[in-house]
């Protein structure tokens, strides 16, 4: 019986040569990521359950990445810096990512990638759950808690239940100019649902697929969390490998899902037949088109987060702003420090990102995660008021960005950036018809 | 299979989709959870983050905490479907049994919050067959029989369905992963 490729990676991991969704495996794990919020209390745990001179299992496998609570004065998140600083310098961890150093990166979700540690066939579990953002490159990643990463401190292994796994294929050879994968996500999770897709692998494929770029595969598997996924994933290419080749020389096994591999279900779009849609507040699956909601009025546009933080989403959004005056307080926050640096020297019509949006008046964040969950309440655009916010983050739950009373309206950046020029939600083809006739 | 305990309490209910940021907002994860003082402020603002209208059905406006309060008057969370979904962060049950609850019952949990509250030994997660969150109201006194795989609404004399825990019964009788761990002999004994 064939294997998808989540099966194969977790078979391979596992005392099994093969596994079956539903049976629980103990795996090895090749990465383990943690953050600022999640890090301290993991650390914590593993020197309570490990000992208080306890070493960590690999110290070539623990990544951590400051970024959620950073630029803020809150005593407290800044006392958890403090906390994962004291243990990569006790436990001498050679991947730790401090705040205010030249290795500061941003959100490690973007950060795991551009340093080499998304490696297709591996395992990469992380204190986030949108981890599964790893997927893009044929990797299991998945989110977990602080108890499992202090398990996984001490012993390099985790249970895993091997999940079912969804298939979904874009036909179609190119993404028409007005779309963007947050687009085909969002479209996807309105149709199964925020559980639509609990316990189970959300695996990407089709030609459509193949043409996208990793950013474009990134979007995808970073929100399939929101359809309650336990993981997604994207069969490794070519691009794939160049995109790794470059940041790492570490060896990697990529594996395929077999042609007989049994499929919980399957799913087919179109990308031709898609329009840019829009996630109503409170719910990433609350869906309607861009062009039902337009006029929808707005007080705040935010472009930023690991779903909507990238190189290629501030390229988008700079193609819609360039030359326009703003209508809405918009909010600009690149997800890494490496972006932040492309912004400076990517140019559009010989003017770089990062002067366009300026010019526009954007406020501009610096690397992080700043608003996409609230955070302290000093936090670089977080929403304190009942204001309504149109943002390419991930989650628009009650009180996500900040306030109880504040509403969030989660689409792409041309969305974003479209209704940042008229004030109200726009269908971002109102900018890019011409291009398209 | 199973020699989990019996529960009994009163029920705080909520609807469906509840998420970690409802669960306890990211604002307040700043707080240690080793310090006893600060631990006290997960139990204070556990379940703050749900809108007012929605805490304690089917009347809301209800908290699960009362103000200047740290530990709740309810036991027994229950909840309409998908339960716990969003974020990994393991203070979502961790705060919820710092105020005091020991089980949830909800017909479905998202992954990772199930995950965190078998491993970390925080609540026992139980799924029922439907949808309880329109029958049982906020106050009404439940009993949990694992072995019976039932919920006796004790207020209401009615019976409900719960799903055995199946393989993770080892880990919640245990206490967690790690006292899991130690009695299969895969972690060594303190």
């Amino acid at each position: 019986m064939g294997m998808t490729l989540t099966e194969k990676i977790l078979a391979n991991h596992s005392d099994s040569s093969s596994v079956e969704p539903g049976e629980s495996v103990w795996v090895d794990v090749d990465v383990l990521m943690t953050h600022d919020v999640c890090g301290p209390p993991s650390i914590g745990i593993f020197q309570k359950q490990f000992g208080e001179d306890a070493r960590v299992w690999d110290k070539e496998k623990l990544v951590i990445i400051p970024d959620h609570y950073i630029f803020t004065e809150d005593k407290y998140a800044n006392r958890n810096v403090d906390i994962l600083r004291a243990f990569a310098a006790d436990q001498d961890l050679p991947y730790f990512y401090d705040v205010g150093s030249d290795d500061y990166k941003g959100v490690c979700h973007i950060a795991l990638p551009e340093e080499g540690f998304t490696r297709p066939g591996e395992v990469l579990f992380g204190t986030d759950s949108h981890t599964c953002t790893a997927g893009a490159f044929g990797q299991f990643a998945t989110g977990i808690g602080n108890t499992d990463a202090a398990f996984i401190m001490g012993t390099g292994k985790l249970w895993v239940k091997v999940p079912e796994t969804m298939r979904f294929d874009f036909e179609g050879t190119s993404m028409p100019p007005y779309l963007m994968a947050k687009d085909l996500i969002l479209q996807i999770i309105g149709d199964i649902g925020v559980d639509g897709a609990t316990y189970r692998t959300m695996e990407f494929g089709g030609p459509g697929i193949s043409a996208m770029t990793m950013e474009d595969r990134m979007t995808l598997t970073n929100m399939v969390i929101e359809a309650g996924g336990k993981n997604g994933v994207v069969e490794p290419d070519a691009k794939t490998e160049a995109y790794v080749r470059e940041r790492t020389d570490k060896d990697f096994e990529p594996v395929y899902s077999d042609a007989d591999a049994t499929y919980h279900s399957r799913y087919s779009y179109n990308l031709e037949d898609m329009v840019p849609m829009v996630a109503k507040p409170h719910s990433p699956d609350n869906k309607a088109t861009a062009l039902e909601l337009e006029g929808t009025k707005l007080d705040r546009a935010y472009i930023g987060s690991c779903t909507g933080g990238k190189l290629s989403d501030f390229e988008a959004a700079a193609e819609i702003i360039a030359g326009n005056e703003l209508k809405l307080d918009t909010y600009i926050v690149p997800a890494t420090t490496e972006i932040a640096d492309k912004l400076e020297t990517h140019t559009l019509n010989g003017k770089p990102l990062i002067q366009i949006f300026r010019d526009a008046g954007c406020h501009i964040g610096q690397a992080s995660c700043a608003a996409c969950l609230g955070g302290p309440s000093d936090t670089f655009g977080r929403l304190n008021n009942a204001e309504v916010c149109i943002s390419t983050t991930n989650r628009n739950y009650p009180g996500r960005m900040g306030s109880k009373q504040a509403q969030v309206y989660l689409a792409s950046p041309y969305t974003v950036a479209a209704s940042a020029v008229t004030g109200k939600i726009t269908d971002p083809r109102v900018f890019i018809q011409e291009t398209v006739i | 299979m199973s020699n989990e305990q019996q529960i009994e309490g009163k029920a705080f209910v909520l609807g469906k989709n509840i998420d970690t940021d409802q669960i306890i907002p990211a604002e307040h994860l700043v707080y240690s959870l080793d310090d006893p003082e600060e631990r006290k402020f997960y139990g204070r603002y556990a379940l703050s983050g749900v809108p007012d209208a929605e805490s304690g059905l089917p009347e809301g406006n209800t908290p699960l905490v009362e103000e200047d309060k740290f530990e709740s008057e309810y036991s027994i969370i229950v909840g309409g479907p998908n339960f716990g979904c969003g974020s990994s962060r393991e203070h979502a049950p961790a705060s919820l049994d710092i105020a005091g609850i020991q089980a949830i019952i909800a017909p479905t949990f998202a992954r990772i919050f199930y995950r965190n509250s078998v491993d970390g030994g925080f609540v026992v997660p139980y799924e029922s067959l439907e949808d309880l969150s329109s029958k049982v109201s906020t106050g009404d006194t439940l009993r949990i029989d694992p072995q019976n795989r039932s919920v006796h609404n004790i207020t209401q004399d009615e019976t409900y369905e719960i799903r055995p825990l199946g393989s993770v019964a080892d880990i919640v009788q245990a206490g967690g992963i790690f006292e899991f761990a130690r009695k299969e002999g895969m972690i060594p004994c303190q």
